[in-house]
């Protein structure tokens, strides 16, 4: 044996934690540190926001149904009012027409860059996308204000501003997400399952919309439940767009406004501890549960993907 | 017995690898052929000649002609799904489709338009019981195909491939990843299926190939070394390296 190995050997056993033993024990006492950070980050940011949101409830100011269905947002009338439904009203039906309108282009995009022609989709269109994904939100929100607003106050009634320039611009600002997920779907089929199709005679449209699509179903829903969880959580985009208008939306191409957006916008404008303040803590509980409800939904989800 | 795939100096390339070398058989009716040979001497590359499953890899060229029952398959007036429907395949690992057993036997014959539930569920039993699964899962059609085992999805496969009534059937190895079990009830699923179909079976099992088929065919680098009768393949050959390679001396 050679003689040097025979030392560490030696001095390693006086040690009584050899090297790796020691490096291990390092790791872990490193992991348990950024996870338990991680987790009291996050319960604290939860907290944070819950006492701010329920403050308002607790206090007796305001009462939940008030909030959820009141469709007054007066904070400076006396008695002030606050009636959040115009927002819940806008939020979601940008995000449900946004996702209805990029989900189509998202799973033709995926089909495309999979089935049809993958070296054309994986050397054009995927970095395409990959590069809307990177595009920061304001920018998105800025063409809209400078082309999709004009567009529509010249083609249509009314100022422009509202619930369908607002989806146009998430729509496109949600399709990345539609699409790499489904095309993540498309490519992970499992071996042979197209052959098997084909070798029954299948043309390839048949087996795409028979077998492909329906196979890969929850997983193209997943990438459309965290599409529209993006919508409804995207602020400043929607806000340039959208009008800001607080009341419930009559048609699309009235001014309107969001959860997201009336935050951003009076957040400033309030004192910190005023009821306006915590109410507007409330919208954004609103938008927390949401959230939740998002993930949970997309759990639920890939469960049923993976079986 | 009559010839219904006659093949006549096939050559195919994928890109410029020469994998199949100026190959002629005639592959009679209603009997099972079998392919044999070492691993990558181009036995699945000839059986997916057959119902030009090879189309679909890029760079892939053909010259020389198969026909089936007298029409050049490579030829202008062929439709290839036609012909696919024709020509049943039976994959290596079995795969179903993920969704239930009546579905994946129902496949075949929905895409070829056939709509009426009365139809769907007779082919569906009739294809079960041809397929020697009927028993096993009567009681649970609606079931996903997956929580079959493997020799019952492997059975299913041929099942989903009768449903749509072909002539042929060709099996690429179809019994490798089976326990042994299942694969004696393919095979002698395989000699009923005969009386009604033409099997072209590859193998990796010399023992298999003795035991089922009536012709066997044994491929060296593309080429055909020798064809003919299963019992004097094995008995007689009349080449030294088929000697060889079924006494298991080169490999
Ligand atoms: N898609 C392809 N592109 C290029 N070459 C291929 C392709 N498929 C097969 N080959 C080559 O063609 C030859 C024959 O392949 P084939 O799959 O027909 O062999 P095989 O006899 O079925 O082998 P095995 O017993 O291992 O299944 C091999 O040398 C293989 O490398
Ligand atoms: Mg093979």
């Amino acid at each position: 044996m050679n003689p040097v190995k025979k030392d560490q050997a030696a001095g390693n056993r006086r040690l009584r934690f050899p090297k790796h033993i020691r490096e291990e024990w390092y790791g872990r006492v490193y992991a348990y540190f950024c996870v338990t950070l991680l987790i009291v980050t996050i319960v604290s940011i939860v907290w944070f926001i819950a006492s701010k949101g329920l403050n308002p409830f607790l206090s007796g100011a305001v009462s939940v149904p008030e909030l959820l269905f009141g469709r007054t947002w007066s904070p400076e009338s006396e008695p002030p009012l606050f009636g959040a439904l115009p927002f819940l009203a806008g939020s979601i039906s940008v995000s449900l027409l946004a996702a209805v309108l990029a989900a189509p282009f998202g799973f033709c995009a995926a089909v495309f860059m999979t089935q049809i022609a993958p070296k054309v989709g994986r050397r054009f269109l995927q970095p395409a996308i990959e590069l809307l994904a990177g595009i920061p939100s304001v920018v998105y929100g800025f063409v809209g204000l400078s082309v999709i607003v004009p567009f529509l106050r010249n083609n249509f009634t009314g100022q422009g501003f509202g619930i369908l320039a607002g989806t146009l611009v998430l729509s496109v600002m949600i399709l990345p997400t539609i699409t790499s997920i489904a095309t993540d779907a498309l490519s992970n089929l499992q071996a042979g399952l197209k052959e098997g199709s084909f070798a029954l005679g299948a043309t390839r449209w048949q087996t795409i919309y028979r077998l492909i699509l329906p196979t890969t179903f929850p997983s193209l829903l997943t990438g459309v439940v965290l599409g529209i969880s993006r919508a409804f959580g995207e602020a400043l985009a929607v806000q340039m767009v959208i009008g800001n208008a607080p009341h419930v939306p009559r048609s699309l191409l009235e001014s309107a406004a969001t959860l997201t957006s009336i935050i951003t916008l009076e957040m400033g404008n309030t004192v910190g501890g005023s009821l306006h303040n915590n109410v507007l803590w409330s919208l954004a509980l609103i938008l927390l549960i949401m959230t939740f409800l998002f993930v949970f939904t997309v759990r639920m989800l890939e469960r049923r993907a993976g079986r | 017995m009559q010839a219904l795939i006659e093949i006549d100096r096939l050559n195919l390339f994928y890109g410029t690898f020469h994998a199949l070398k100026n190959i002629s058989m005639k592959i009679p009716e209603k009997a099972i052929t079998a392919f044999i040979g070492p691993s990558g001497c181009g036995k699945s590359t000839l059986l997916r000649t057959l119902n030009r499953m090879n189309d679909m890899i890029p760079g892939t060229q053909i010259d020389g002609t198969v026909s089936i029952a007298g029409a050049d398959i490579y030829g202008k007036d062929i439709d290839v799904e036609t012909l696919r429907k024709k020509v049943g395949m039976v994959f290596q690992q079995p795969n179903p489709f993920p969704k239930s057993i009546y579905d994946n036997v129902a496949y075949g014959p929905r895409l070829h338009g056939i709509t009426s539930r009365q139809k769907l569920d007779e082919i569906v039993e009739n294809s079960l019981r041809g397929a020697a699964l009927w028993n096993e899962v009567k009681d649970h059609l609606k079931r996903s195909a997956f929580s079959l085992s493997g020799g019952q999805q492997q059975r299913l496969c041929i099942a989903r491939a009768l449903a749509v009534e072909p002539d042929i059937l060709l099996m690429d190895e179809a019994t490798s990843a089976l326990d042994p079990i299942s694969t004696l009830k393919i095979e002698e699923l395989a000699q009923e299926l005969k009386e009604r179909y033409t099997i072209v079976m590859v193998t990796h099992n010399m023992h298999q190939a003795a035991r089922v088929s009536n012709q066997t065919v044994f491929f060296l680098n593309g080429e055909v070394v020798e064809y003919s009768e299963t019992e004097k393949l094995f008995s007689n050959p009349e080449d030294q390296r088929t000697e060889d390679y079924i006494s298991g001396r080169f490999g």
